[in-house]
């Protein structure tokens, strides 16, 4: 026994973590100040494999940081800028205390400001990186451009989310990246894809917020500032991208009709049916009502190449009129059109919408106005195997692998059929195992029942014994199955728990699927039945 | 109220006018201070028509003292204008009015007294008489004509009766006025400091030079501040631009750049994306029903799969703002800065591949599949099976108080023996030349020949016993041999062996000489060991350790396993020496089998040593006696591997109750557990005589049959002596044969 005693909580993953409080402390910030500067910086709490290793023994609830991402904090420039900010904001009080407007005003003037351009080239070293991270701040500055004028945040701050938001979707426009548009009851989520990165944000409907108290803005200030320093980069680079100049001059009302022009040198992908989709609207005359959400179904349509205008006292920015004969769709979203006119579209916004998801236009008599919609699906939903398919997404599947859907509709209906009874299959298989078990026993008490009953009844009778077909393959299926509960039966106790979640995952999958099966059958049923009877009431 | 209000303006008149002309008439001597005083007690002395207002009024010196006692009124000192008041006179609050020393006191405190203070000689001031009623009070105020005019001094509590000239000063004070009459407010302003220059200098001085000439300091500062602005280095100020400027910042992006940093981020994870019922007219299946959206509500909000409630709209115009819109950006951003984050391996196992490759059963035939026979007759549960070393019977005992003896082929009850209680336990001799059975009654073991098969070997086991010549010498015995009376004897008991409590246990040795019992008790007498041949019982142990479940003869060695509640000991008979002690990892051992190696039963063909190393390559067949299985009431199976270690090789979890018995097989590489699930699990259970290789366990039927009765199910498995079949005795009063 030689050497130094070790020491416990010396060595290992204790000396990686670092505490919140420490870790504030080694920086010598105040916790709001903290908190801002790892939300600049994007630092987040680790928590560890071991906890109570970290936690030097103790038990208790911590948030623990890496000590590297800490020590590598020390050496950040904005940590000084709020140093020096807490001074301004000290001399300031100071001044206006002692009513030296003079003072007040020169301290004004210098106001220490700090740059974010250093902490978003190091925390996303590449454009793609940047790129895969843009989805939080394109919902927040979507978010924020629709905030009041107003109190809650600068409006500066306002001013700069909308321009920046705006300019992404005149990119998204021009490059004709949209990929996906979904309704949701929350907002309108969008899906671009750029340099070959899904994009996804959500908008919120266009009406004014209920602001919530219990939300801290000052947190979602600091968030929407670094995420409007990355948009700004990102927009710039991407304009780049379409040899476009940036940034681009856009009037602040009409800001989607400010198409720039398209980059020749634009590189144009080989996959034809992108192509295809990406031109779903080309040529094609759009108009919108005046109740219809303007500024979402114009990007959509311009994304695809429509041509889009609405009434001249809406909104500038309109091109054409709705008397224009040449419009061959017209967005409405009310029960009743009355002066259509001969040669054009009546449609509600669904169509557009689902058009896009379906990379197709769609037949039209569904999207009449005053018809009840069809479903609206997500399109971000791609079904495994074993999962439920709505009827909806079978014929949209079916429309585009080119069938006719007007043939297929009953086929369809018989397909689903098929599938439910596969489900209940499957179901069968599961409860497979105690029914065989069941019908073992009950066959065994038969039997037994049979011979007391012999044993009862002294006069012997024969009875003509019946040929019993055995079901070969069943019966393999039984062995199998037996075969696989014994092995079961051995397992290690640790793995017979992971198979038991896993198979209790799947399990429980497959029950909600039929749960959605069985409810749509039955609201089929209700339907159907429902019709029958307006159709005798109509006869009677 | 009218009355103080009043008077309190006379004070404030008095104040007033002292401080208009406390300016200037400030030239007074101090000394006037103390006959200002003197004055004024005599005034006092005077009567009481005198104002309030007068002990505050300017006082002049040398005025008449009449004239003060008629009215002293501001415009009267006016007219005396100049003369000096003593404006130090009343500083002092005490001395505001030295008629009455009482001070400022509320005057309400004398409210039950005659006097209403005391004077400056301590002498009590007392009040005015006044014994008028209402009656009065109302007669003086019609009939007296100065009435209104009339106030009471609260310090003296007499009554006043205003002049003329006091009444217009209140009036005028009410209308805002001033006090004095001849006050014009609205004089001539006089400029003292006029705006216009004179012609004249005020002194007389000559300029002083430096105010001719240029200064040379301002001019040096003028000079740098011009050469700053020439150099640069003063700049107007520039208006601030808040407007941020963008640029290309991935002009170089350099892969070497990318600080080691980044490979420790772990990126958040990304919202989830909507899926069908998020949608504003989701299929009519995503919604929810009445009762799902009762317990949608009733949840907790992070309990909730959705956070929020599916819902359908006509059109899109009718889709409201969703109202937590800011509050999910506002989780996301707690999220991304304040949740801990760690990278966590997601299991993709294909769960196929987690069970474990086995033999098939197939492969590991011959063992019992399916159920042949029933053995129907008991009325109660059957306790306990033994079958004959041949093969041919079988023994039943159950809780109707009857053994019944089966012919194991045609399931016939050949034989039905009341014995009058419960049969706990019941062993079929091992030694095949010997047909004796072993039943436990209650206290006693009897000892039973059944006189089935061989007449001749039924008839020589009763020459054996009768053979038997007592000792001498009667030894001490711990329990009672007792031979059968002639009635029992035509039922086929021989002998009876009595203890003094109940039994729980009998089994036989191997060669069916010596039999031991366990006694349901906590003494050192749990265990006997019995010789039939010599009638004779003896207690192996000193002391109890525990309580003993279950005992068992080793099959060729003189060893004796005794297993209790969670440990089973070997004990050396010979030596007299505890071997081992197995842990057997669970709560409570309920029976215990000896796995008898593959030979035949046959004794002693393998000799061993048991502490040293024994041959392996002479030994066609693992030596038996090393492994041994444990069943326990907590539904475990332990096998022990004797030479492995004291902890079991393996437990195995297959029943879902408890097993109530396990049973090995004497040729086959087979073992069975019956438990209160009603199941007997039949396993192959190989061991190998090579010592490196562990034995192989696999499952390979389990049997189902017996029905559940007051949840007990199987209650005891013994296998066939040769065959692969098992039989298992159950609650439901039945025994079953599986082959």
């Amino acid at each position: 026994m030689g050497g130094l005693e070790k020491k416990k909580y010396q060595r290992g993953s204790a000396t990686n973590y670092i505490t919140r409080n420490k870790a504030r402390k080694k920086l010598q910030l105040s916790l709001p100040d903290f908190r801002r500067l790892c939300i600049l910086k994007g630092i987040y709490p680790h928590e560890p494999r071991h906890k109570k290793k970290v936690n030097k023994g103790s038990t208790a609830a911590r948030t623990f940081y890496l000590l590297k991402d800490i020590k590598f904090l020390l050496h950040e420039p904005i940590v000084n800028k709020f140093r020096e900010y807490k001074i301004f904001v000290r001399k300031l009080r100071k001044a206006y205390g002692k009513s030296e407007w003079g003072t007040a005003e020169r301290l004004k003037d210098n106001k220490p400001t700090y740059k974010l351009d250093h902490i978003v080239k190091e925390r996303y070293p590449t454009f793609v990186d940047a790129l895969r991270d843009l989805d939080d701040a394109l919902s927040m500055c979507f978010l924020f451009s629709t905030f009041p004028r107003t109190g809650k945040c600068h409006v500066q701050t306002i001013q700069l989310c909308r321009r920046l938001a705006v300019e992404f979707l005149n990119y998204v426009i021009a490059s004709r990246s949209l990929r996906k548009v979904f309704l949701s009851i929350k907002g309108i989520y969008y899906q671009a894809e750029v340099l070959g990165q899904p994009i996804t944000w959500i908008t919120p409907y266009a009406f004014a917020h209920d602001h919530p108290t219990d939300v801290d803005y000052r947190v979602m200030a600091t968030f929407t500032e670094f995420y409007t320093t990355l948009l700004g980069f990102v927009n710039f680079r991407l304009y780049h991208s379409l040899n476009l100049h940036y940034p681009p001059k856009i009037d602040g009302q009409a800001e989607v009709e400010v198409k720039p022009a398209e980059g020749k040198e634009y590189a144009m992908d080989s996959e034809s049916y992108l192509e295809k989709h990406k031109k779903l609207f080309e040529g094609l005359r759009f108009f919108l009502n005046r109740e219809v959400p303007r500024e979402p179904l114009a990007f959509v349509i311009r994304c695809f190449g429509g041509q889009v205008s609405w009434d001249k006292s809406l909104c500038i920015g309109a091109t054409y009129d709705v008397s224009d004969p040449s419009i061959t769709h017209q967005i409405v979203d009310r029960p009743r059109v009355e002066q259509q006119v001969v040669g054009r579209y009546y449609l509600q916004p669904q169509w557009v919408f689902d058009s896009v998801n379906a990379k197709l236009c769609l037949p039209v008599a569904d999207y009449f106005p005053g018809v009840l919609l069809p479903p609206h699906l997500s399109p971000f939903v791609t079904e495994q195997e074993g999962d439920y398919i709505p009827p909806e997404k079978l014929k949209l599947l079916a429309m585009q692998r080119g069938e006719d859907p007007g043939e297929e509709t009953e086929e369809e209906e018989e397909e689903e059929e098929e599938e439910e009874e596969d489900d209940n299959d499957k179901d069968e298989e599961e409860e497979e195992e105690d029914e065989s078990e069941k019908e073992e026993e009950i066959k065994l008490k038969k039997m037994e029942e049979q011979k007391a009953q012999s044993n009862k009844a002294l006069p012997v009778k024969v009875t003509a014994g019946k040929v019993r077909l055995e079901d070969k393959q069943r019966l393999e299926q039984e062995q199998q199955s037996e075969e696989k509960r014994l092995a079961i039966m051995m397992m290690k106790k640790r793995e017979k728990y992971l198979y038991k979640k896993i198979m209790f995952g799947k399990k429980r999958k497959i029950r909600e699927a039929n749960k959605l099966a069985a409810k749509r059958k039955a609201h089929d049923t209700a339907l159907k039945e429902e019709k029958k009877k307006t159709k005798k009431a109509r006869r009677a | 109220m009218e009355q103080p209000l009043e008077l309190e303006s006379d004070d404030d008149l008095t104040d007033s006018e002292e401080s208009v002309y406390s300016g200037l008439e400030d030239s007074g001597s101090d000394s006037t201070n103390s006959s200002a005083a003197e004055e004024e007690e005599e005034e006092e002395d005077e009567g009481e028509q005198e104002e309030p207002s007068n002990g505050a009024a300017p006082k002049v010196k040398g005025a008449p003292r009449k004239s003060k006692a008629l009215g002293a009124d501001p415009p009267l000192k006016d007219s005396e204008g100049l003369s000096v008041p003593d404006e130090y006179e009343e500083d002092s609050s005490d001395e505001e009015d030295i008629r009455n020393t009482v001070g400022n006191i509320p005057m309400e405190w004398y409210q039950d007294f005659p006097h209403i203070g005391y004077d400056l000689e301590g002498k009590r001031i007392y009040k005015p008489i006044r014994n008028k009623d209402e009656l009065d009070k109302f007669l003086e105020k019609m009939e007296n004509p100065d009435y209104w005019r009339t106030v009471q001094d609260k310090m003296t509590g007499a009554d006043i009766k205003l002049t003329d000239e006091q009444v217009d000063l209140v009036h005028r004070l009410q209308k805002g006025q001033f006090g004095d009459v001849h006050f014009n407010p609205y004089e001539p302003a006089i400029d003292f400091f006029t705006h216009e220059v004179m012609i004249h200098p005020v002194t007389n001085r000559p300029a002083d030079k430096r105010s001719f000439i240029p200064s040379l300091i301002e001019k040096e500062k003028v000079s740098k501040l011009v050469h700053a602005i020439k150099m640069g280095w003063i700049k107007p100020r520039k208006p601030k631009e808040d407007t941020p400027t963008y640029y290309d910042l991935w002009a170089h992006e350099d892969p070497n750049s990318i600080l080691g940093r980044h490979k420790m981020h772990v990126p958040a994870p990304k919202m989830k994306l909507p899926g069908h019922e998020e949608s504003y007219n989701p299929p009519p299946e995503y919604l929810l029903s009445e009762e799902e959206k009762l317990a949608w509500e009733q949840q907790e909000p992070a309990e909730r799969r959705l956070n929020f409630v599916p819902q359908q709209y006509r059109c899109l115009r009718a889709v409201p703002g969703y109202p937590r819109f800011i509050h999910e950006r506002f989780e996301r951003c707690l999220d991304l800065y304040l949740c801990p984050r760690q990278r966590k391996m997601r299991v993709n196992v294909d769960p196929e591949d987690l069970i474990p490759k086995l033999p098939k059963p197939r492969d590991l035939q011959p063992f019992p599949t399916t159920q042949a026979l029933v053995y129907r007759g008991h009325s109660s549960l059957v306790r306990c099976l033994s079958v004959s070393p041949s093969g041919q019977w079988l023994a039943s005992g159950s809780d109707d108080g009857t053994v019944r003896f089966w012919e194991v082929c045609t399931a016939r009850c050949m034989k039905t023996l009341p014995v009058g209680g419960v049969v706990k336990s019941i062993a079929w001799n091992p030694n095949p030349t010997i047909c004796l059975v072993a039943v436990c009654v209650e206290q006693s073991v009897l000892l039973v020949n059944p006189c089935l098969g061989d007449k001749l070997l039924y008839g020589a086991t009763d020459q054996v016993l009768e053979s038997y010549v007592p000792p001498e010498e009667e030894r001490v015995q711990p329990v009672q041999w007792v031979t059968a009376t002639s009635e029992e004897h035509s039922r086929g008991i021989r002998l009876t062996v009595q203890h003094s409590k109940a039994l729980k246990q009998v089994t036989w040795h191997g060669k069916g000489d010596y039999f031991a019992t366990v006694v349901a008790d906590n003494s050192n007498m749990q265990v006997l060991i019995h010789q039939t041949s010599k009638r004779w019982s003896q207690n192996p142990f000193r002391k109890s350790k525990g309580l003993v479940q279950c005992v068992l003869f080793h099959p060729i060695r003189p060893y004796f396993f005794v297993a209790t509640q969670r440990y089973v000991r070997v004990y050396n008979l010979l030596k007299q020496e505890l071997t081992k002690k197995l842990m057997a990892n669970c709560k409570w051992v309920s029976s215990m089998a000896i796995h008898p190696a593959g030979t035949d039963g046959g004794a002693g063909t393998v000799p061993k040593v048991m502490c040293g190393v024994h041959p392996v390559m002479d030994v066609p067949f693992p030596p038996p006696g090393d492994n041994v299985i444990c069943g326990s009431y907590d539904s475990k199976l332990a096998w022990f591997d004797l030479d492995l270690s004291t902890r079991p090789y393996q437990l195995l979890r297959h029943h879902r109750k408890a097993l109530r018995s396990v049973a090995f097989h004497k040729h086959y590489p087979l073992f069975a557990s019956g438990s209160d699930d009603g199941t007997v699990i039949v396993c192959h259970g190989m061991v190998y005589n090579d010592l490196l290789q562990n034995p192989l366990l696999v499952p390979v039927k389990v049997l189902k049959g017996h029905t559940l009765t007051m949840d007990l199910g199987v209650l005891d498995v013994v296998f066939h002596p040769t065959q692969p079949w098992v039989f298992s005795s159950g609650a439901d009063g039945t025994v079953r044969l599986y082959t």
